[in-house]
């Protein structure tokens, strides 16, 4: 197996994720916007949002993983990079793991990096736990684009494929929610949460890139 | 031993017969075991009284929104190898019924939820929330399916999907369980099961039994008639083909 | 090998293919021999595109099967060019892809890009990404080329191009399998009819 035409993915689903209007600031824009319209629902009180605050960000980055995903396959399949990318003789497997992974880089990644400007926004104490809440943001944002790769993968072919891969991947979503949230709470079990957070996303990258190749090899069929 | 299944003309036979047949079973096995749970069996107090009775459905409906998930998966699974279009045509008809009998699941414990806990919807019931995604799970399913422009892509995307959720329910299980485990203050049921008198067992036995024959013959009845419409099609196609 | 027989590059048996219910061909054989061209012929939606996809080893048929002794070039009606590329980092993009080491200038001024070079594909014409899109075959030689509908949106300069590119090909102990709609320009070994 070369490396080349998997590196050549990653790179080409990077030009195309910083080339997508406004780059990174796209789905930044959105994080925060979904973030910052939780407190106009629910009221200011600081308590509450101290205490809701980094469930909320959770949401927020479920949703924009989902809205960034939309389009990365379909587009593979509309002007025909897709059949090009099954051609390379490189596992289908690999190409969608750095495809995924690229977006992940490009727009996943720069939300966890902002979390903790919100999750000040959302009364939190300023201190070096935000830099960890950030770094965990990241790695069950990293288990978001995968499953959500796969609901990607599977509806690429179809139109309004982003509500299908919204049904799809909710479920797969739940143990990253969980666990993320767990692991940014004080009670008992939040020692362990990292670990299994860490787990879930492991699992994530060891399986999704195999159901994504099939579901790819689907859509050029 | 699945190629002697998958083939139609022999599951048209067997279903021919097997189907009414587990229809008349589960008729005589729901309607005793509901004759028995809501009229004769006593009432447990500790369970909220008389609404314990919705028992004798909500219990055979969790175990066939497990049962039907794990059995659509295994057909999934059967036809990604196999390519044996009855399993197909199974996985396929086991979606739409699983989602029936998951959402009467809900239901149920919902009802039952209201009088015990006090609350329609209890978050922290893990056994409540796993079967929610199980919902979700199916209804994602046949939307994948409905949304594939021919039945041999709704069949692979199906399959797909079926065999990723069936391998990520044991992990969504534990975290959920993790979750509620946490906040588990008021579950009346505890995690392993209420005590059950034995007054009970055999009429949930027999409504649990009912339940699943009934699940069964629908599954037979949807699949004869999936059978019947790809026939009609391939006819219809071939009609056309010769002008 | 004895003299005079040559090992086809490409080579099918038995391919049938069926779409939801509709057969669109059974028991379709082909082969294809070093400089020898293949054009497949039908009417639209006579599956075409199908029998390249599944030459390709794109679709998976429903019967049958293809064996290809070396490496092929697709180039089809969908080029496979993203909004932001430009000719260069498209055809770099390839090369590294593949590992070919050709010379990018030189491909682009034989496709006539030398001009828009630069230029991402957004605001490229369709005959210029067409253009492109033809580079990647120059990019590095293979066996076997495939070409869905090669001169669609080119003008006639364009398909002189793709005419010489095939010759060339030809010449040099290639194989080619081309869908094509309209008229070949050009004399095939063989053709079928579906």
């Amino acid at each position: 197996m070369r490396p080349a035409p998997i590196l050549s993915a990653f790179r080409q689903a990077l030009g195309e994720a910083w080339a997508g209007g406004a780059g990174a600031l796209l789905p930044l824009g959105f994080f925060a916007g979904a973030a910052v319209l939780v407190p106009l629902g629910i009221g200011t009180d600081p308590q509450t949002l101290r205490a809701v605050g980094p469930g909320i960000l959770w949401v927020a980055l479920a949703l924009s993983s989902l809205v960034t995903l939309e389009r990365i396959f379909q587009a593979d399949t509309e002007d025909g990079a897709l059949d090009l990318w099954l051609q390379t003789g490189a596992p289908a497997s690999a190409i969608a793991g750095a495809k995924t992974f690229a977006h992940w880089l490009a727009a996943g990644l720069p939300l966890a990096l902002l979390s903790p400007l919100l999750a000040l926004m959302f009364q939190a104490e300023a201190s070096t736990d935000l830099l960890r809440n950030a770094a965990l943001y990241a790695l069950g944002g990293l288990a978001f684009y995968f499953w959500g790769g796969v609901g990607a993968a599977l509806s690429a072919t179809v139109r309004r494929g982003g509500l299908l891969i919204s049904l799809i991947a909710l479920p797969l979503y739940v143990p990253t929610a969980i666990f993320g949230a767990l692991s940014m709470t004080h009670g008992p079990g939040s020692e362990s949460a990292p670990l299994f957070l860490a787990a879930s996303t492991l699992f994530a990258l060891a399986v999704a890139p195999f159901a994504m190749a099939a579901a790819l090899r689907l859509a050029a069929d | 031993m699945f190629s002697w299944f998958a083939n139609p003309l022999r599951f048209m036979r067997l279903s021919n017969w097997l189907a009414p047949l587990c229809y008349a079973l589960a008729v005589l096995l729901i309607g005793w075991g509901l004759w028995q749970g809501l009229w004769m069996v006593p009432k447990d107090d500790y369970q909220g009284g008389d609404i314990m009775r919705v028992m004798f459905i909500h219990v055979p409906a969790a175990w066939l929104a497990m049962a039907s998930y794990m059995a659509m998966a295994v057909m999934s699974f059967i036809w990604f190898i196999w390519r044996h279009e009855v399993a197909d045509i199974a996985a396929k008809s086991i979606a739409p019924l699983g989602a029936v009998w998951t959402a009467i699941c809900l239901a149920t414990g919902s009802i039952w939820g209201k009088p015990t806990w006090g609350t329609w919807w209890q978050w922290d019931d893990a056994r409540m929330m796993s079967v929610l995604f199980m919902f979700f799970l199916f209804l994602g399913y046949m939307a994948l399916r409905a949304s594939m422009d021919t039945r041999q892509k709704a069949a692979r995307a199906g399959a797909i999907l079926a065999m990723v959720g069936a391998i990520n329910v044991p992990l969504i299980k534990f975290s959920v369980d993790l979750f509620t485990s946490l906040h588990q203050d008021s579950s009346v049921l505890t995690a392993d099961g209420p005590k059950m008198a034995a007054v009970y067992l055999w009429p949930l036995l027999a409504s649990g039994l009912g339940h699943t024959l009934l699940f069964a013959g629908l599954t037979q009845t949807l699949m004869r008639a999936e059978i019947w419409d790809r026939r009609t099609a391939q006819a219809n196609a071939k009609l056309m083909a010769e002008g | 090998m004895r003299r005079g027989v040559t090992e086809p590059l490409l080579s099918a048996n038995g391919l049938g293919m069926i779409r939801g219910e509709r057969v669109l061909f059974t028991g379709v054989g082909l082969s294809v021999a070093p400089g020898e061209s293949l054009v497949l012929r039908g009417s639209n939606g006579a599956g075409k595109t199908t029998l390249l996809r599944i030459l390709a080893g794109l679709t998976r048929p429903e019967a049958g099967e293809v064996t290809r002794n070396g490496l092929h070039h697709w180039f089809a009606h969908r080029e496979g060019l993203k909004p932001h590329e430009t000719p260069r980092t498209h055809l770099g993009l390839w090369a590294k892809a593949w590992g070919s080491d050709s010379d990018l200038d030189s491909v682009l001024v034989q496709m006539g890009l030398k001009r828009p070079a630069d230029v991402p594909a957004r605001y490229l014409s369709a005959g210029q990404r067409r253009r492109t899109a033809l580079g990647r075959l120059l990019l590095e030689k293979r066996p076997i080329w495939m070409l869905d509908e090669p001169y669609t949106a080119l003008d006639a300069e364009g398909r002189d191009l793709v005419l010489e590119l095939i010759e060339d090909h030809l010449k040099s102990g290639g194989g080619m399998i081309a869908a094509i709609h309209g008229e070949s320009g050009f004399v095939p070994t063989n053709e079928v009819v579906l």
